[in-house]
């Protein structure tokens, strides 16, 4: 390692109630990708935003290329070339990629009136587009008609046109397909070749093997290790992260997985908004059947279909055996077909409300009736799942937007096990949740699916797919393209459905 | 909580006014005449507190209230039996709340145009089913045609306002009927699971909508039950004053009333507000006015000191605010 780029050596920042940083260090050569793993509220995002000036730290320092910096604010990292690219992006939608190139620093004629020097702008627009892969048509788009891939690459074109020489890149992924993540690392590679430091921060711990040169490992703000390229495996991130082994991360502890009955079944069904042709699937008792795809193979919205909140069009839908007519969340609740949904912040939690408020909602008609709640039987079905499911919470008055990712999932899960599901749909079950909840919620899971529950899990990681699944359904462009035993489950066979190839 | 202190603090402050501003002004007659609009603008804040707090808005209110009193006085002019007319009259309001909701609901519109452009269309109505009687209706222009319903009219104007035959203030019952509907709302609002998912609603359609709550028919029986509450505030619009005019009765009261709801701690964006909170914030605005009025102002500078006052209150609110926000 030559001279070094950047440099952050005892990093602290205190938060009221919160260490969130405890002297953490780390080093960044020109043109290296350090990947920053840790689990939720292990200090990732704190480390990133005081590096880009977000935070100002209460001790420690940071250099520059050999020169000490301390950034007032995000302006001044991003005039001396530290830009981090946050998780929810931060473009103006409604305006063009190339109008968003430029915000706030447009090139003018000069003179009082400031007037746009198009032309310039238009050159320099060709350019930025090249250096990330995007055709240079894509200039005039407005932003909101991109798909989320692109707009990643947007910002990284916005950060290339300021001279970028450290690049921050929070879950650059978490919402990309598979051919724009491959995309994503192209850019990666070339930004490298030009000698531009990333700092790289994923719980998708298969993608930073791929692209990182080294791991700075965080836990409850402190470093807890360092991975050199050769010693990047998931178990070695994994028991650094956790600071224990995980044996049993994928467990089938409680269920055979052999399937009983089916008690979710879809024969020939289809949808308003789907694709034409049907879908077929069953789902049995104690089993988990993974369903994997492409994001866009339409498994989002036939688990939609299934729980009522699109109309289905054609097919039937049995639940036990029995044909159930739904057509509204409410009567899939009544049915036992619970889902756990891909957004939660969305369509999971009510997330200005306390985690009690959320446990107990879809639950109130049990709590004596609908016309006087009783509040004892409320106050012990609070205590009952915060306790079973270990969330990490002051109280159940705790706003549930303020829990991390992984207990906001665990509410989830709770006010549907609250309700005793007979078919649990989990779309992407542990998306934005922490490698330790991640092992309490697969856990949770198995002894479900033990219970003799019929889980059905959309996942578009890979890694979960493959050690949770009894067995696997592949989608692609709404349709199912094969379905893999567990024998047959391998990343290679489901790529190959996936991708529209046929099955072994 | 804080948000009903923050009330409490304003009211008990403009209540000390009031008493410094004129010898008679913290008389029984002046109290209880301020109680009479009190009850008068609460009973109206609820209503557009409900719906405040399922994150719609309606605009339709104060024109709902000025129809329905016109209704009302042009019923009874028919020779309507005044008992049958107020609950025809919350009838028609609950159609109009119904009518809203369907819109909303049904046809997707967004609440604030739909209950705009009810705004217009319910003062058209109410100008037209007025045409016939000039414009203008009044418990002594009816008994003029029918002096039979004299009995019936003094009762209820005895029962509900509070006022004898001479139209002399007793006792505020517009304040006892915002009492009782207040709590009849807090109940539903607090205790029940319908409250609970009115302020999941408020807060998230879709998370209330995933969670098996059925939307569109919570929304549509809050739109009801606000203009049913607006009309019944018709049928006492009519029976409070010597007479009523079908162009401006009620005009501009939606405001009235989204000011008491937010006052007593709704948020416009929705999820927010108690019962409590909404009674205290509809108080508020009628103690203005008595000490104008006592100061010998001339009612023209109204607009101007409530205007000031819920500006204060939102600048004093927001920096109560940030500084409770933990810092992250």
């Amino acid at each position: 390692m030559s001279k070094l780029r950047l440099e952050v050596r005892g990093a602290r920042k205190q938060f009221p109630g919160v260490l969130a940083l405890d002297g953490v260090s780390l080093a960044l050569a020109p043109g290296e990708v350090l990947a920053v793993v840790g689990e939720n509220g292990a200090g990732k995002s704190t480390l990133m935003k005081i590096v880009a000036g977000v935070y100002t730290p209460d001790a420690g320092a940071v250099e520059l290329d050999g020169a000490p910096v301390r950034f007032a604010d995000p302006a001044s990292a991003i005039a001396a070339g530290v830009v981090l690219i946050h998780q929810e992006l931060n473009l103006a939608e409604n305006l063009t990629v190339a109008d968003n190139l430029f915000l706030g620093r447009e090139l003018t004629r000069g003179g009082f009136l400031r007037a746009l020097d198009r032309r310039a702008m238009n050159a320099r627009t060709a350019d930025l587009l090249a250096r990330v892969g995007l055709p240079a048509e894509r200039a005039f788009e407005r932003v909101e008609r991109l798909p989320p891939g692109e707009k990643q690459l947007v910002e990284i074109a916005r950060a290339l046109g300021t001279d970028v020489r450290v690049l921050i890149m929070d879950e650059p992924t978490s919402s990309l397909t598979q051919k724009e993540t491959d995309q994503l690392y192209v850019v990666i590679d070339a930004l490298k070749a030009a000698g531009v430091s990333v700092l790289y921060i994923s719980h998708r711990l298969a993608e930073v093997k791929r692209v990182a040169d080294r791991v700075v490992v965080l836990r409850d703000g402190r470093n807890a290790g360092e991975l050199a390229k050769s010693e990047i495996t998931h178990d070695n991130m994994v028991r650094l992260m956790v600071g224990r082994d995980l044996k049993q991360f994928y467990p089938k502890v409680k269920r055979t997985g052999t399937g009983g009955d089916a008690v979710l079944e879809l024969r020939g069904v289809t949808f308003r908004g789907g694709p034409a042709h049907p879908v077929s699937l069953e789902v049995r008792a104690g089993e988990i059947l993974g369903t994997a795809g492409l994001v866009g193979a339409g498994r989002t919205e036939l688990s939609e279909a299934v729980f009522g909140v699109r109309a289905l069009t054609g097919g039937e839908v049995l639940i036990g055996g029995a044909p159930a007519r739904i057509s509204s969340p409410a009567e899939a609740i009544v049915a036992g077909v619970l889902l756990v949904p891909e957004d939660r912040r969305l369509h999971g939690l009510v997330l200005a409300e306390s985690v009690g408020f959320n446990l107990a909602l879809p639950n109130l008609d049990r709590l004596g009736s609908l016309f006087g709640v009783q509040r004892k039987a409320e106050r012990e079905l609070h205590q009952t799942w915060i306790d079973r499911l270990r969330v990490k919470t002051p109280s159940a008055a705790q706003p549930v937007g303020l829990l991390s990712g992984g207990n906001q999932q665990k509410v989830v899960y709770g006010k549907w096990l609250a309700r005793g599901p007979r078919v649990l749909i989990l779309d992407e079950p542990t998306r934005g949740v922490d490698v330790g909840a991640k092992a309490e919620i697969y856990a949770l899971i198995d002894e479900l699916a033990g219970s003799g529950v019929a889980v059905w899990m959309i996942t578009s990681d890979m890694e979960e797919l493959l050690g949770m699944s009894d067995r696997v359904v592949v989608m692609h462009e709404g349709a199912i393209a094969g379905e893999l035993s567990r024998d047959a489950l391998s990343e290679e066979a489901v790529m190959r459905l996936a991708t529209g190839g046929t099955g072994t | 909580m804080t948000r009903i202190l923050g009330v409490l603090g304003l009211l008990s402050i403009l209540y000390t006014v009031l008493k410094f501003t004129h010898p008679n002004a913290t008389s029984f007659g002046n109290l209880i005449d301020v109680a009479n609009y009190q009850g008068r603008y609460g009973l109206i804040t609820l209503g557009a507190a409900l719906v405040i707090i399922i994150g719609g808005i309606d605009l339709s209110i104060g024109s709902a209230v000025g129809c329905s009193a016109v209704l009302f006085g042009v019923l009874i002019h028919k020779g309507v039996h005044p008992f049958a007319a107020v609950v025809s009259v919350v009838h028609f309001g609950a159609t109009l709340g119904l009518i809203n909701g369907l819109l909303i609901t049904r046809l997707k519109l967004q609440p604030f145009l739909v209950t705009l452009c009810g705004m217009f269309i319910v003062r058209g109505v109410a100008r037209l089913i007025g045409a016939p009687v000039s414009g203008t209706v009044g418990t002594e222009k009816v008994l003029a045609v029918h002096p039979e319903f004299r009995g019936a009219i003094e009762s209820l104007r005895y029962a509900l306002i509070g006022k004898d035959e001479t139209g002399e203030l007793l006792f505020p019952m517009q304040f006892v009927l915002l009492l009782v509907a207040a709590v009849a709302v807090g109940f539903f609002l607090h205790r029940t699971a319908y409250g609970r998912y009115w302020y999941a609603i408020g807060h998230s359609e879709l998370a209330a909508k995933y969670a098996g709550v059925n939307v569109n028919r919570h929304r549509l029986a809050v739109y009801v039950a606000c203009s049913a509450l607006a009309s019944l505030v018709g049928v006492l619009l009519f029976l409070n004053e010597p007479s009523v005019q079908s162009d401006n009765a009620g005009a501009g009261w939606e405001l009235y009333a989204i000011l008491g709801a937010v006052l007593g701690g709704c948020s416009l964006r929705g999820g927010e507000g108690t019962a409590v909170g909404m009674v205290l914030g509809a108080m508020v605005l009628p103690v203005i006015e008595s000490i104008v009025n006592f100061r010998g102002e001339k009612s023209d500078v109204i607009p101007f000191i409530v205007g000031l006052t819920l500006l204060a209150g939102t600048i004093i609110d927001e920096l109560i605010r940030r500084r409770s926000r933990v810092s992250r």
